[in-house]
């Protein structure tokens, strides 16, 4: 079990170290959005373009446009967490129901290492 | 990759709209077969769409100096191929658009194309190749689901450029311009994605290996059918779910 555990905490930490080292290395920079960077390169090369339309509606100050993205993404990470629990809350009982048999049950770290 | 509301012509949005919407539909009715053929995917699939929903909320910083997001379509391009994708990446944009002034609805069309169609595809793709090369199913889910990512934004800088050509140097120009504001800054982002993905085909390794092999993602073992440890309902290790679909698809 352990080096399953070893495993996945190297993966989140080089997550974590893969967006934490640009605020690191430079935390000056603006880190605009790349989407707003396209539209400004936009009014830039073709300053007679003109958006021919507006947003159905728009979140009325920063603030509440970020409450929104928090709340897409609680859905979203709140949906995956009920998936994964359910998953293996599923195959935790399915183990306990197989260990009394007389069968070898296979161990987590054994099917890990199979598929690595 | 969010083309802003009205940020394209109408003769590109409308477009663009028209060469999505076919593989919308199809990922729709590739949604409602998938349900309707096996409920026990229902879980899956409600993970592959929320898996999207929260990577795309997240804008992180780059080395670059500007900040985007991943995208997140490559797990379910994996797992349910791509054209599922086609509906579930449809309707995280169709929510950014209405809620957030994210995207638009004129550039729904342009912004499926990259996210919901191209990437996934791509991703998938990827995934089969490295699965091919290497037989190693988490070194194909790494590649699978960088390159759903990158893909996606650059499908959406040759979309700029396409509508936005420079004045001198042309498309080509432009695309340059593009990929330089969105490729570059995309790399780091991707990878991430990747081990993010990594970390998520673990996890249903270890706690969703029926619906795996079901799947096709996972090789159907003997010991995977052992008597003492029942399959669900519905669950056939013999069904060629994947060969099914793929004659079906192409």
């Amino acid at each position: 079990m352990t080096r399953r555990h070893l495993v996945t905490a190297l993966l989140v930490l080089a997550v974590i170290a893969l967006f934490a080292a640009p605020l690191l290395l430079d935390g000056d920079a603006g880190y605009a959005g790349t989407d707003s960077q396209a539209t400004a390169a936009i009014e830039e090369s073709d300053p007679g373009y003109r958006p021919w339309t507006e947003p159905f509606f728009s979140p009325s100050s920063t603030e509440v446009e970020s409450g929104l993205f928090a709340l897409q993404a609680a859905l979203g990470g709140g949906v995956l967490g009920y998936v994964l629990g359910r998953l293996r809350g599923r195959r935790a009982a399915r183990d306990a129901t197989a260990t009394p048999t007389t069968a070898p049950v296979r161990t987590a770290p054994e099917e890990q290492d199979r598929h690595r | 990759m969010h083309i802003a509301e009205g940020f394209l012509p109408p003769a590109h949005a409308v477009g663009w709209t028209i060469a999505a919407a076919p593989f919308v539909v199809h990922g729709a009715r590739a949604v409602a077969t998938e349900v309707r053929r096996n409920p026990e995917s229902t879980l899956l699939l409600g993970a592959a769409g929320a898996f999207t929903f929260v990577l795309s909320a997240i804008k992180l910083p780059s080395v670059t100096g500007s900040s985007s997001h991943p995208t997140g379509t490559g797990a379910g391009a994996i797992l349910f191929r791509p054209p599922v994708m086609a509906l579930l990446g449809t309707v995280v944009l169709l929510f950014q658009a209405l809620l957030l002034a994210h995207g638009g609805l004129t550039t729904l069309g342009a912004n499926a194309f990259s996210m919901a169609v191209v990437g996934p595809w791509v991703g998938y793709g990827a995934y089969r190749l490295t699965r091919a090369l290497t037989g190693n199913l988490l070194a194909a889910v790494f590649a699978g689901m960088a390159l759903a990512d990158l893909a996606t934004y650059v499908t959406t800088s040759l979309q700029l450029a396409l509508a936005f050509p420079d004045a001198e140097t042309g498309f080509a120009g432009a695309a340059v311009k593009f990929l330089g504001v969105f490729a570059l800054t995309q790399v780091p982002l991707a990878i991430g994605e990747g081990l993010l993905g990594v970390l998520l085909f673990r996890a249903l390794i270890s706690n969703a290996r029926p619906e795996l092999v079901r799947l096709g993602v996972l090789p159907a073992e003997p010991d995977d059918v052992l008597p003492d440890t029942p399959a669900p309902a519905g669950t056939s290790p013999a069904a060629p779910s994947t060969d099914d679909g793929d004659g079906a698809h192409r």
